[in-house]
């Protein structure tokens, strides 16, 4: 009797955990749906050509985000090219190179504690070294800033990536005489170059989104500009300052752009996935 | 012959030239990791010197903040920035472990793979975009709702009249706090569904075996077994949230005072140096400002360092 009562309480414990995490899962879509619905019908429905073609307006006149979308593609592509080149060197000193070492270990938790650090205060330190001694903000420096967030991701993903080679692929590279140096570059980058892109393209998703960090170092800028050593306009920032004030226009421009960004980084997104997917099989 | 012996070891000391200038750069990139993190703390120290020197122990415990008089206090973000990342992974954090566990045991292996890649998106989304759905789609809903409903149904001077006093707008620490719980949760998620998926199905199987139900599996067996991990996991979301600026700058209300209440405003570190930087007024302000982020880095960097020592090698971004 008693073991009878005690195996119904530990069915309806289970089911109450079963209803549980349905609800949870539940809450999660949810969210995901009530997020991108509104930036469906806000941000879509508030698109047309002219996001393309004119510049940020004064409030009240027509415009578009032309000026922003260069300014934050310009400081994308600057960042990630700067990311890269560091990221996959580094990535590949973790792996090749520093072993059980106590400097390769300092220098892989830094990476990790780099990889989640607040955005913001990346902003505040290229804000101290980049803009304040050179008395003006610039693309360039938000570019810095960017490419700080996104090598931490490079890092990680070339080490991992580099690390799952089989040793016999270095054998046989200095087996045939190759300095160990063209062995990595040749062989190694090559046959890790699926994921060693997975890691660029997720590091780009992630700081095309970014805005503490272009807050105070790239600035914003009015105008339609190539130069990156003057105050560059940028999606993320136009986005805030628009979101932020009174006028119905620009509060569409920045739903508009945010839905811009947001779309731009779930393909970014998806794509990484379906490369690393691709990867993974024999 | 000789001639092929010559160019051979010409080959090689170029090659070892090579060697070395490539093991150079590649330390040297490194290294700048190394130097980013070092530059960052002694840039927060050097900056917020000031700030710390004049006002001591008092910018910790004072909620003055006066531009005008330069008088700085931080308690008030500071305990914004605690409190809304506390109640945001009290909230994250159930849901989380309910979508983990429903992915690994309960999901239709149909739709497994579909809903673990929304979440991951969900993860993916950036920051700035969950602030303007707060503002503009959760603040009016909550204060219209939730807000003003709760307000006229509490009797007033009651307890508990005190915990949801506050401008009915939407705009306040717990809606803050929601925000970054939305913001955490598909993170938190992805890391213990990964986790999870790790616990050896003969494991799992022979608790099955033994008559067990899926709760109890879940929590006797999967959940020890990854157990540091896991709460490893946690601390990174409560990093995230802990750092987060975009999301509840736009939803905080930022006021500098010593939160009062759940529907009180308030501000974050984060949103504080976001929204005054740019037109901090003098060189105490700006001091202060980084004397603040001095603050952040140093309560995230715990939380991240310990989390990574829990997580140990495993996954990670």
């Amino acid at each position: 009797m008693a073991s009878n009562l005690l195996i119904a309480r530990r069915k309806i414990g289970n089911s109450i955990f079963v209803v549980f995490c349905w609800v949870g899962a539940a809450i999660a879509l949810t969210f995901l749906a009530l997020i991108l619905a509104s930036l469906v019908t806000k941000g879509l429905g508030g698109m047309d050509l002219k996001i393309f073609t004119m510049d940020t307006p004064a409030p009240g006149s027509p415009g578009g985000l032309r000026n922003a979308i260069l300014g934050s593609i310009m400081m994308c592509a600057l960042a990630m090219v700067l990311a890269v080149i560091v990221g996959v060197l580094a990535g590949t000193w973790l792996a090749e190179f520093a072993g059980e070492s106590l400097y390769g270990k300092v220098v892989r938790f830094v990476n990790d504690v780099l990889l989640s650090a607040p955005s913001i205060l990346i902003g505040l330190f290229v804000y101290t070294i980049l803009v304040r001694p050179f008395h003006g903000f610039s693309g360039i420096a938000g570019a810095v800033a960017l490419a700080l967030l996104a090598v931490p991701v490079v890092t990680r993903t070339t080490e991992d990536v580099m690390k799952l080679q089989p040793a016999a692929l270095r054998e046989a590279g200095v087996a045939l005489g190759s300095p160990l140096a063209s062995t990595i570059r040749r062989i190694l980058w090559r046959a890790s170059s699926t994921g060693i892109l997975t890691g660029g393209l997720l590091a780009f998703a992630r700081i095309s989104g970014e805005t503490a960090p272009l807050l105070f170092t790239a600035l914003n800028n009015q105008f339609f500009s190539w130069n990156m050593t003057k105050p560059t306009a940028n999606l993320p920032t136009v986005i805030f300052n628009y979101a932020l004030s009174a006028y119905d226009d620009w509060q569409r421009l920045a739903w508009a752009g945010a839905a811009l960004i947001a779309f731009a980084v779930l393909f970014v997104n998806i794509i990484a996935r379906t490369l690393a997917r691709e990867s993974r099989r024999p | 012959m000789t001639l092929a012996i010559e160019a051979s070891s010409k080959d090689k000391r170029q090659g070892g030239v090579l060697d070395s200038v490539f093991e150079a750069l590649c330390a040297l990139s490194a290294t700048t990791l190394l130097a980013a993190l070092v530059g960052v703390i002694i840039a927060l120290l050097i900056g917020g010197w000031p700030a710390f020197h004049k006002f001591g122990l008092g910018f910790f415990v004072t909620s003055e903040w006066d531009p005008v008089t330069e008088m700085f206090g931080a308690a008030g973000p500071i305990v914004g920035t605690l409190v809304t990342s506390v109640l945001a992974l009290a909230m994250a954090l159930p849901v989380a472990f309910g979508v983990a566990v429903f992915l690994v045991e309960f999901c239709p292996s149909v739709a497994r793979r579909p809903i673990g890649v929304a979440v991951e998106l969900l993860a993916g989304i950036p920051s700035i975009v969950y602030g303007m759905w707060g503002l503009f789609v959760l603040a009016p809903w909550f204060a219209l709702h939730v807000q003003l409903p709760l307000m006229l149904a509490v009797p007033t001077d009651s307890w508990w009249a005190g915990l949801i006093f506050g401008v009915p707008n939407g705009a306040n620490i717990l809606t803050a706090s929601v925000i970054l719980a939305i913001m955490i949760l598909p993170f938190i998620a992805a890391v213990l569904r990964d986790l999870l998926e790790t616990v050896p199905a003969p494991v799992r199987e022979s608790a099955y075996g033994l008559g067990a139900t899926t709760v109890e599996v879940i929590w006797s067996v999967s959940l020890p077994y990854v157990r540091r991990s896991a709460i490893g996991a946690v601390m990174l979301g409560l990093g995230r949230a802990l750092g987060e600026t975009m999301a509840v700058t736009f939803i905080i209300g930022n006021s500098h005072a010593f939160p009062k209440s759940l529907f009180d405003s308030g501000s974050t570190i984060a949103s504080t140096i976001a929204n005054e930087f740019n037109e901090a007024t003098g060189a105490m302000h700006t001091s202060a400002l980084i004397a603040l982020g001095l603050v952040l880095f140093l309560i995230t960097f715990v939380v991240l360092a310990a989390a990574r020592a829990l997580l140990g090698p495993a996954k990670a971004v």
